[in-house]
């Protein structure tokens, strides 16, 4: 089989010979063309077949032909000049990169083109006397980089990235390494006429350089101890800032009264590992959302009918906000529907899979209810608005307070319990210390009161946790698990309940399992069905006809679909009847329902032949691979429950697949599952959620960790805590278990970072503690957690990625 | 020794411009994307090259017409 020269997909149906190269389809033919044309054939030298298959729709971007859209998308605008940013999911490799680059090539009105790899955008400078915002648009679409453009682009976001950690850890790290250089000279305590001449100079430029450390950098641990003591927490930041004041203020003294040089390096080097602490715990992967609500999925902008008694009906293209109740609108084929409304014309057939899940399209009639989120499959529709976009049945999820609150904050880390103990403890030697010295040599009691307090600041402790998480945030990105921020991990590790959803968690998108139920159809029907089935567009037809034999397609003399009904065709004085029961056996309804109680809430597809019923294929979803061991290895030592917002007609399969006792709740809405999830907390339960759609968006913001399973990670997954790759479904399991591993070597570097202290304790204690001992001391013990939390990290998940290794 | 004060106010004032100049770097989102520059370097030099082979195609033709 030979594979397309433009996009690499293989060759199916036909090959398109061109220019000595093969082609899959016409789109990436042109693509080609184009950029050949232009002088860009080089695109193809970069990357083999780096290409896209484009996928236009007529009219989709019309849209852009209305101002006030146009406007909200524009990032800048002067009249002459206008600059915009694009989201473009097909961005993949330098191929991408290079042609997107010079899209002026393509378009002479572009000035420049500059791509973010990482975040798969694009940004274009172009000059809007020569071209449009919308011929850029089905530019970028025909050479297959079509733009993703939705409801969440019309809210103009201030584009507000915090990059004030990276000012602080600046801030820090130039003022460490310029103290350490001014105080190596008083290391060696030389007497020496030159040092002594100058040494003020240096400790005074070394408190000049510790300042803005303390008040700017250290700012934020400061605040977050004020913070802790109000709400009554001795967190971990109340140690440190205690450290920090007394190193701050014991060195100013001592610079003064000129009792010695101070501890501005320690001072300025703890402060500079903490925050680089912090920052190795952030990684982004800045080309997923956790924050995603329905507006990354609805349109922008829908095609509304203005009735005018002169000119009659007028099409025009409204902002999906200005829709009101009452409202007619256009949907075509392949548009979402946003809002709620009353099916007017046209025959419906709605793709819900954005909210449900579920694959299979569900046909409406004329005056049916339509819900928002779905998606027509079938032809035009003319629909009138029930409830506008904010107030539909779907989009009401989003008012509920549970989208209001942040979750981080709320639950107590390792860290913070772990803390409290040792404050205390700290904080007693410290007078216990002072109290003997006071009797013995009270000159010595300020000087190990504050010594206890410096050297028993938990640097170490606090750089435990920021570590190892960071460092299995690492790891689990590097095994296709997407965390939102590396206290998810602690949270996983508690978790006791898990609650899995079951379209499209448990069940792939894609594929069905389709068996045949009836009386056994000849070879001339098989032949007469798989020619019926070429010819129709329904995803019922389409999944039927791809497992279907291939043989003798024939051409049909007669061939006529009727939407949400069924197909009839005949070839060679052969009829055939493919679709619901009611149309094969030209029964009326009621009679359906009797006879097919069992069979109505599974998905079939009924056949005669001949006016003769034969029998039907039964559609059951295909559940992923693993399924069964997850639930037995998680059933071990935790709850799992599923959650489904389907009716039970799975429910016989999932109790034969899943272990028994596991818990199966059908008909939830997503409001539902939202209150389930609340009710289990409330009685003491750490949840999990594993959803997928939009409909478990609530109950993935109310549990403790929600978890996306997503089939393609660029595609958009509702807000969640993280975004598991559905192909290491099945490793679901072992990194649960890795987080517990992770909490085991927190609690190994606390004992590490503990033993430094009472090293340093007992310098301090005993009135021994020089600023040498201190700038040696804090730094060792921070540096050898980060390596040992490092270390130990890489050896809990060798297995993991032994694993890895294999498959690849 | 004097001189000591003067050296110490260059060094530090270097120091400070280079820290000024990080500053700057961050703010105009110079590391907001590490990796796509990584990857626009080695265009450059690819497309010259192409291009210089073109010219010199042409060339030849036009020498081989004469």
């Amino acid at each position: 089989m030979t594979n397309c020269f433009h996009c690499g997909d293989p060759c199916l149906d036909t090959v398109i010979e061109h220019k000595e190269k093969a082609f899959c389809c016409h789109g990436c033919k042109t693509v080609f063309d184009i950029l050949q044309d232009s002088d860009l054939g080089y695109y193809y030298d970069l990357d083999t077949n780096p290409g896209i298959s484009p996928q236009e729709i007529e009219g989709k971007f019309d849209f852009l032909d209305n101002p006030a859209i146009v406007e909200k998308l524009l990032e800048f605008d002067n009249n002459t000049t206008q600059v915009v940013s694009f989201l473009i999911p097909s961005i993949h490799c330098s191929s991408c990169i290079w042609v997107l680059e010079n899209l002026n090539k393509l378009n002479k009105a572009v000035k420049t083109s500059q791509v973010n790899f990482p975040e798969k955008t694009v940004r274009i400078t172009f000059s809007c006397e020569n071209t449009t915002l919308k011929e850029l648009v089905l530019l970028l679409s025909r050479i297959g980089y079509e733009p993703y453009i939705s409801l969440e682009n019309s809210e103009k976001k201030e584009k507000h990235i915090d990059r004030s950690l990276i000012y602080k850890l600046g801030v820090a790290g130039f003022a460490f390494g310029n103290v350490m250089f001014l105080s190596f000279p008083e290391y060696f305590e030389v007497e020496e006429f030159w040092l002594d001449q100058f040494k003020n100079m240096f400790r005074w430029l070394m408190f000049a350089f510790s300042v803005p450390v303390v008040f700017y950098s250290g700012r934020d641990y400061f605040t977050s101890a004020y913070k802790g003591l109000r709400s009554g927490i001795l967190n971990i930041d109340v140690p440190i800032a205690i450290g920090i004041a007394v190193l701050f203020i014991r060195s100013t003294m001592e610079i003064i009264m000129d009792w010695g040089t101070g501890f501005f390096d320690s001072l300025t080097g703890l402060i500079f590992f903490l925050l680089l602490g912090k920052f190795f715990q952030q990684k982004t992967y800045s080309y997923l959302s956790f924050e995603r609500d329905y507006k990354s999925y609805f349109p922008i902008a829908v095609t509304r009918l203005l009735r005018n008694k002169k000119s009659g009906v007028r099409e025009e293209q409204a902002e999906v906000y200005k829709i009101q109740k009452g409202d007619r609108l256009l949907i075509r084929n392949n548009e979402l529907l946003p809002v709620d409304a009353i099916l007017i014309k046209g025959n419906a057939l709605i793709d819900y899979s954005f909210v449900t899940g579920e694959a299979e399209p569900v046909s409406k009639q004329s005056g049916d209810k339509l819900y928002a989120g779905g998606k027509q499959q079938n032809g035009v529709l003319e629909v009138e608005v029930l409830k506008p976009v904010e107030q539909s049945y779907l989009t009401q999820l989003w008012s509920n307070e549970v989208f209001n609150k942040d979750k981080t904050g709320i639950f107590q880390s390792l860290t913070d319990s772990i803390s409290k103990r040792f404050t205390v403890a700290v904080l007693s030697i410290a007078f216990l210390s002072t109290l003997f010295w006071m009797v013995v040599d009270p000159s010595k009691a300020f000087n190990v009161f504050t010594a206890v307090l410096i050297v028993a600041c938990p640097c170490a402790i606090a750089l435990a946790a920021p570590f190892t998480l960071g460092n299995m945030l690492r790891i689990f990105g590097s095994n296709k698990f997407y965390l939102k921020e590396a206290s998810i991990i602690e949270q996983m590790a508690k978790v006791d309940t898990v609650i899995f959803d079951k379209t499209g968690t448990l069940t792939t998108n894609r594929k069905n399992t389709i068996t045949y139920e009836g009386i056994e159809l000849t070879q001339i029907e098989r032949e007469l069905l798989t020619s019926t089935l070429r010819a129709s567009n329904h995803p019922l037809s389409r999944s039927l006809y791809a497992i279907l034999d291939k043989n003798n397609i024939q051409t049909l003399d007669e061939f006529k679909e009727e939407v949400g009904k069924g197909i009839s065709a005949s070839a060679k004085n052969a009829t055939i009847k493919v679709g619901s029961y009611a149309f094969v056996e030209n029964t009326s309804e009621k009679m359906q329902i009797k006879d097919t109680s069992e069979k109505q809430k599974k998905t079939t597809v009924h056949i005669s032949s001949n006016e003769q019923y034969k029998g039907c294929y039964v559609f059951e979803n295909e559940y992923r691979n693993g399924v069964s061991e997850i639930f037995e290895a998680l059933g071990q030592n935790k709850e799992v429950i599923v959650l489904s917002g389907d009716n039970d007609g799975e429910q016989e399969r999932l109790e034969g697949l899943l272990p028994d006792g596991t818990q199966l709740i059908f008909g939830q809405k997503p409001d539902d599952k939202l209150e389930f999830i609340k009710n289990q907390q409330q009685s003491g339960k750490t949840v999990m959620m594993v959803g997928d759609g939009l409909n478990d968006a609530g109950a993935l913001k109310q549990s403790d960790v929600g978890i996306v399973i997503s089939e393609n990670i660029n595609v958009f997954s509702p807000a969640c805590d993280g975004i598991l790759d559905a192909t290491v479904f099945k490793n679901l399991v072992p990194y649960i278990d890795l987080s517990h591993k992770g909490i085991k070597v927190i609690k190994w570097a606390f004992l590490l970072s503990l033993l430094y202290n009472l090293v340093g304790l007992s310098f301090a204690v005993t009135g021994h503690l020089k600023p040498v001992i201190a700038a040696i001391l804090m730094p060792l013990s921070s540096i050898s957690i980060v390596v040992f939390t490092t270390l130990a990290t890489q050896y809990i998940s060798r297995k993991l990625r032994m694993d890895i290794n294999k498959q690849s | 020794m004097s001189i000591i004060y003067v050296l110490l106010s260059i060094s530090v004032l270097v120091a400070i411009i280079f820290f000024i100049a990080f500053i700057i770097s961050v703010k105009r989102g110079q590391y907001d994307d590490t990796y796509t520059p990584s990857v626009r370097m080695l265009f450059e030099d690819e497309l010259v090259k192409e291009e210089a082979s073109h010219l010199e195609n042409k060339e030849n033709k036009i020498n081989s017409n004469n």
